[in-house]
This record gives C-alpha cells, structure tokens and sequence, in this order.
C-alpha cells in the first residue's frame, strides 16, 4: 500500500448525497479477476452516455458532457469532495479499486458508509471527515476558483485551503499509523510473524493432525 | 477457570496475540478457495511480492461459475468466455503458488462448502475461513468458521492470521423430537424466522438441543449454513459421537495413534455446564411445520399450511413496506394459500441442500411418481463428484430422470444462476438454496425455500404441498 503523508492536490467536487458503491462502480464490472483496471469504469453510469461492458475500451465511448469528472477543469484531479453517506450499499472492495485507479488518493465528507470506509484504509485512500459547513464552503470554494487545490496533511490531520484556512479532522491513531507508514493489515500482522510461528509451533505439537495432510 | 461456552473455546485457542485496541490476532487453520473472491487476493500477493505463509492449509475448487452439464470438457466446456477466465484464472494461481486445488474433472470437485467436510479438511476444533458467507457451514463440526472479504482472503493468505474482534454468544436451543416429514431445513428456516435476518447479527450461534443432537451431520451443516441468513456469522454445534462417526476414515482426517489423540481433544468442543450466553432462544421441535418462504428475505417464511401474510396486519411502517415491495416482486395478490403457489421450476441442490441425505430425501419422494408437466424444469444438482458417485450407486440418478428430474453434473448452479442455469422474469422456483433475495435465481426470478423433501413434493404437485400428507397418501 502506498503511503499517505500530506497530499496536495485539485479538487473535484461531487455534489450528490448517498452515492451507492453501486454507483461507484456497477455491479457488470465485478466478475473481473483483477484489483486494477477499475479507474475507467468509476462512476460508469453517470460518465458515460452508453452502457458499459467488461472488458471494453473505453476511450472511444461517448462522455456525458454534464458529469463533473468530464469537466476539463477537474481533469487530473486526485481529492475527491462529497456528500453525507457516501460509499453506502454493498460492501464490494471494487469501489475503494476503482477511485484509486482512477487517481484519487482521499475523499473529503461529512459521513461515510461503515463498510467503505474501512475499505478505503486497506487501499491507501484517506477519508477525510468534516463538518457539513465546512464541506458546504469547500464546495463553494471549488466551484468559483479554476484549479482550486487542498492540501491535506495526515501528520498534523489538517485539511489547508488555498487561503490559508486550515480546518482539523479526527482519524483513529492505529489506522493513522498505517496509512503515514504505507502498512496495509498484512504488513503490520507481518511484523507480529514471530509470534505467528511460535503459536504455529505450538499448535503442531498439540494437533500434528492439522498440518501436512493437504498438499 | 470460569465456565466457558464452545466460542469461547474455540476463540481462545486461536489467539496468537492480543492487542490493546480490543481487537485479537486469531490463527486460521484452514482456508477454502474459490474463482469468485480469491483473483484479486492472488494478485495482491504477487503484487507485494509475498508467498502464501502455509500452502498446506488451503484448499481450492472452483464452483460458482462451473456449468452442470459436459464437466468432461473441462474449462473449455465453460461457454461465458467471462466465467471462463475465472475459473482458468483460479487453476493457474494455484498452479503458480502450489496450492491443491480439485479442477472440474477431479471427482472430488464441488461446492467449496459439501468438499471441506467430505475430505476430513474441516476438522472439530479448527478455525475455517473462505471468501464466501456460507462458511458458516462447516461450525457444524465444532468448528469456528465464517466468511470474510477479498482483502481478508489474502491477508489469510499471507499470514495465516486475521484480525478479529470477539462476538457475543447466542444460543439457539431445539427441543424434543422433530414430527414426521419435518426437517433440518425446516428448523433453520424457522429459526430465521423466529429471530429475523438480522437476531444473530454480532454473534455466534450455537446450535443446541435435543432436536439439534439428534440431527445427522448433514442436517448440522444445513443448520448451520444458514446461520448468516439469521445474521450471525458463525453458527456452531458441540462435537459428539454423531461428529465422530461422520470423520472415521476421511482423506485429510487423522488416522491411527492421532486418531485417538485428536479424539480425546474433541470430546471438550462443548460448551460447559453454566457458560454465559449473552443470548437464549428457543424452540420446541414439536412445533415446527414444513417452511416454505413466500417473499424476498429468508425471514419471510410460514409453514406450508397458512396463507401469505396480510399486508395490513404487520404493525412495523419498514416492515410493512418491505412485505409491499415483496408482494409486488413476487405478484401475489392478497391472502393466497402457500399450496396455491403455481411453480415454474425446482431446483434441488446448493451448499445448504446437496449432500447425499438430501438427495434421497428428494428419491424417496420422488420415487415412481412424475413431475408435473406444468413444471419447466426440476433439476438435481449434487454438491460435488462424490456426491454424485454416491447417488449413481445407490440408483437415485434413475428414480429422478424416471419421474423428470434432470440429473446433473455439481456446482453452486441455480443457487446464485452465475453459470448457464437461471429462472426466467417472472419465473416461480421450489428451492432447496439458502436466499430468496431479488434477482438471485435470475432477474426477475421468484424464489421459494423449502427442504428437498418439500421441494420434490412440489415438483411433483406443480404446486406446494404438504409433504406430510403426500407421503401418508402414497403408502
Ligand atoms: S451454493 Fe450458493 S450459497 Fe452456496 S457457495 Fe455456492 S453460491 Fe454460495
């Protein structure tokens, strides 16, 4: 997993409540074998005009002109700025996948869904919580000034606003350890290893019956 | 020491380490994989460069997405070139990483959740994970088994740990003797419907009662797969001599000195006299009818003898909406009669329904009678190779293709409809499968869950019936 220090970068603002992983990314795309490749399938239904299939190149589909993410001005964007609820629905890890190919590294809202949140820990996205003023002036910050840019430092848990205006947001320490250090679940359980094969050695000595016999 | 419940054993005997934050790291004993949840897991792996920490403790088939029919072709008789691609993608991670695998061909081969316990891989006392929410199948054997995500599966992978927070102890008890022609099936469903999809929620049940010790382990495994639909991740049942019996001789069992050894274990995989559970339900196995589920949740459900509930007697507003939306799905009008349900299609099979007891369940009734011609299809699907094997010698195959059946090749099949079988739009279906969901038997479909007993009945019917009465008529 990548790691997650300070990230400053544009803004592209979502200005929709209860955006469903669903939506996110459409259920077609889950029969994929891969982590990767989700980016150009992010929002499909609302991206694009026609119905996407697995597998298809997307570069020639036509692009609803009104979708935010088309937009030339957002164009490289990589904080995402949304609304309460966002990330509800299924649980599919494919959401978390596709915002990340796409290049949104944090996600900035009042309130999440349990599930995609903790989904976007694993996959070295940040979700940023603020409160919904706060995320009513980024929205409106976004909208009036081109190439609007936030800097969003996780040491010091401060989301900093072209001006200066520097607003806090709250992160539990453990996940926050992970993401500055770029440890994902399986690195930070890794560091415990030692602990893991002497139970391991225990275990085979007290049920020999468990190990060995499939292979 | 303080009296302790099974999960309490089970959770203690798996912590490699426990962390300030409340949570635990909790060993895996064993692992079952298959096409659907592990691709991506496989690629994290190669992608962090790592290798799985145990090869031994997994175990893989593919299951979801094989077709039923013309399994000799292998992979190539896979025609959904999407399907394809992940079941060839699951024979060559294992390939890769060296992990055993049963391929379509292998008789072996089957549902993820019938192969564990037929190849002595789930053992009592075990921790048992898979990218599936049925693992909760396999706590029949006493042991602590659920589902977990694509990122957990390959975190098991890696460290053979995951990271764990305990749950809450609930304890299902199932009293005296269970009435003819009444089944495990009917049990859980009735249970779901007691506690609702979401009264285990944040728990693990533990299955008890003289009801539930009386039970074979295929019974178990029925119950027990279907603790997720009642919301619990894990469902439980006490090691005992039925347990025993069931393991003797088991490929991947212990055999001779460790035999004895494991045994002498496995007698404690109960809970203690006085243990707390933080919950206690019960039921009177003299009570329960067959169950059929008339809506789109596995809570919805009555036993075979009453109408569909009224729309105006359920007090609850979300409920309330809910049993609308069910009408509307699924077409009814008001104050049908369950036998008057007209069916389209039945299937018998799945991880909840396709072991060998269930199978001559369905023959016995199936047995020189004729499915109705109003039925399109009434299909067997056994839960792996030997299943299938088991039956052909025991002459099940000819008693379902002489009445109608469609005798087929095993997988998860029409259970989920991610390979060639599905119901139609509008479609109703007699199923021996563990969701009732929208959609889940195909778009549009219409999904009833009943025993195997009740879902031959059925087909035989063209309608449901009381397979009590079906049986009394017929002898
Ligand atoms: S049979 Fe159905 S419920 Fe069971 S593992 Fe297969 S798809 Fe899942």
């Amino acid at each position: 997993m990548e790691k997650f220090t300070s990230h400053k970068a544009l803004v592209a603002p979502l200005d929709r409540a209860n955006v469903d992983t669903d939506q996110i990314i459409p259920k077609q795309f889950l029969k994929s074998i891969k982590r990767s490749g989700f980016g150009p399938n992010l929002f499909d239904e609302w991206r694009y005009l026609d119905e996407g299939q697995p597998g298809q190149d997307c570069s020639n589909r036509p692009l609803n002109p009104d979708f935010i993410l088309n937009k030339g001005r957002y164009q490289g964007a990589e904080i995402l700025l949304a609304r309460q609820n966002f990330g509800c629905g299924s649980s599919r890890e494919h959401a978390p996948w596709a915002l990340l190919d796409y290049g949104f590294r944090c996600v900035i809202a009042p309130s999440y869904a349990d599930i995609f949140y903790n989904n976007c820990f694993k996959n070295g996205i940040l979700p940023v919580i603020l409160d919904d003023k706060i995320v009513n002036q980024l929205f409106e910050e976004t909208f009036v000034s081109e190439g609007y840019q936030l800097n969003i430092d996780l040491s010091s848990q401060t989301v900093q606003t072209p001006s200066g205006e520097s607003f806090s947001f709250e992160v539990d320490e453990f996940r926050k350890h992970c993401l500055l250090n770029g440890l994902d679940d399986i690195g930070l359980t890794l560091a415990d290893a030692d602990s893991i094969r002497s139970y391991e050695a225990k275990r085979k000595e007290t049920s020999p019956w468990l190990f060995g016999v499939v292979k | 020491m303080k009296p302790r419940t099974l999960y309490d054993k089970l959770w203690d005997d798996h912590v490699v380490k426990q962390r300030e934050d409340g949570t635990a790291l909790i060993y895996i004993d064993r692992q079952l994989l298959h096409e659907v949840t592990s691709p991506q897991a496989f690629e994290g792996l190669s992608l962090a460069g790592r290798a799985p920490w145990r090869l031994d403790a997994n175990l893989a088939t593919p299951d979801h997405n094989v077709p039923t029919e013309n399994q000799e072709a292998g992979v190539e008789g896979i025609l959904d070139p999407v399907s394809r691609i992940q079941v060839e993608t699951l024979d060559a991670n294992c390939d890769k990483f060296g992990i055993v695998e049963f391929k379509m061909g292998d008789s072996r081969q089957g549902i993820v959740h019938v192969i564990g316990p037929e190849q002595g891989a789930t053992l009592p006392g075990m921790t048992i994970v898979c990218g599936d929410s049925h693992t909760a199948t396999h706590g029949a054997f006493a042991t602590l088994a659920h589902g977990i995500g694509t990122s957990e599966v390959e975190h098991v992978l890696a460290t053979q740990c995951l990271i764990q927070r305990k749950m809450k102890n609930m304890r299902v008890e199932v009293n005296g003797d269970l009435p003819f022609g009444v089944t495990a099936k009917d049990i859980i469903l009735a249970i779901i419907g007691e506690i609702g999809t979401a009264g285990g929620t944040g728990y693990a049940i533990e299955f008890a009662g003289s009801a539930i010790e009386a039970l074979s382990m295929e019974g178990r495994m029925t119950v027990c797969n279907m603790a997720i639909e009642g919301g619990a991740r894990s469902g439980l049942v006490a090691f005992d001599d039925t347990t025993l019996e069931y393991l003797k001789d088991r490929p991947y069992g212990p055999k001779a000195e460790q035999w004895d050894q494991a045994v002498s274990q496995w007698r404690d995989l109960k809970s203690d006299e006085g243990a707390f559970f933080d919950r206690v339900v019960k039921l009177n196995a003299a009570d329960i009818k067959p169950q059929v589920t008339w809506g789109t949740s596995p809570e919805m459900v009555v036993a075979v003898d009453a109408q569909i509930p009224r729309q105006e007697e359920e007090a609850d507003p979300i409920k309330r909406e809910a049993i609308e939306r069910a009408y509307q799905y699924m077409g009814y009008k008001e104050g049908l009669a369950i036998t008057d349900i007209k069916l389209d299609r039945v299937f018998i099979g799945s991880c909840t329904n396709s072991r060998i007891e269930d199978l001559r369940a369905a023959a016995e009734v199936a047995k020189g009678n004729q499915v109705a011609s109003s039925i399109k299809q009434a299909m067997v699907v056994p839960g792996s190779g030997l299943v299938k094997q088991q039956a052909e010698e025991e002459g099940l195959d000819e008693i379902f293709t002489q009445a109608g059946f469609q005798w087929r090749e095993p997988g998860c099949s029409m259970c989920l409809a991610m390979n060639a079988d599905k119901l139609g739009d509008g479609e109703h279906c007699a199923s021996t499968s563990n969701r009732n969901f929208e959609g889940r038997q195909g778009q549009g479909g219409r999904t009833h869950l009943v025993s195997p007993a009740m879902a031959a009945a059925a087909a035989i019917a063209g309608h449901f019936v009381d397979v009590r009465d079906f049986v009394r008529q017929q002898s």
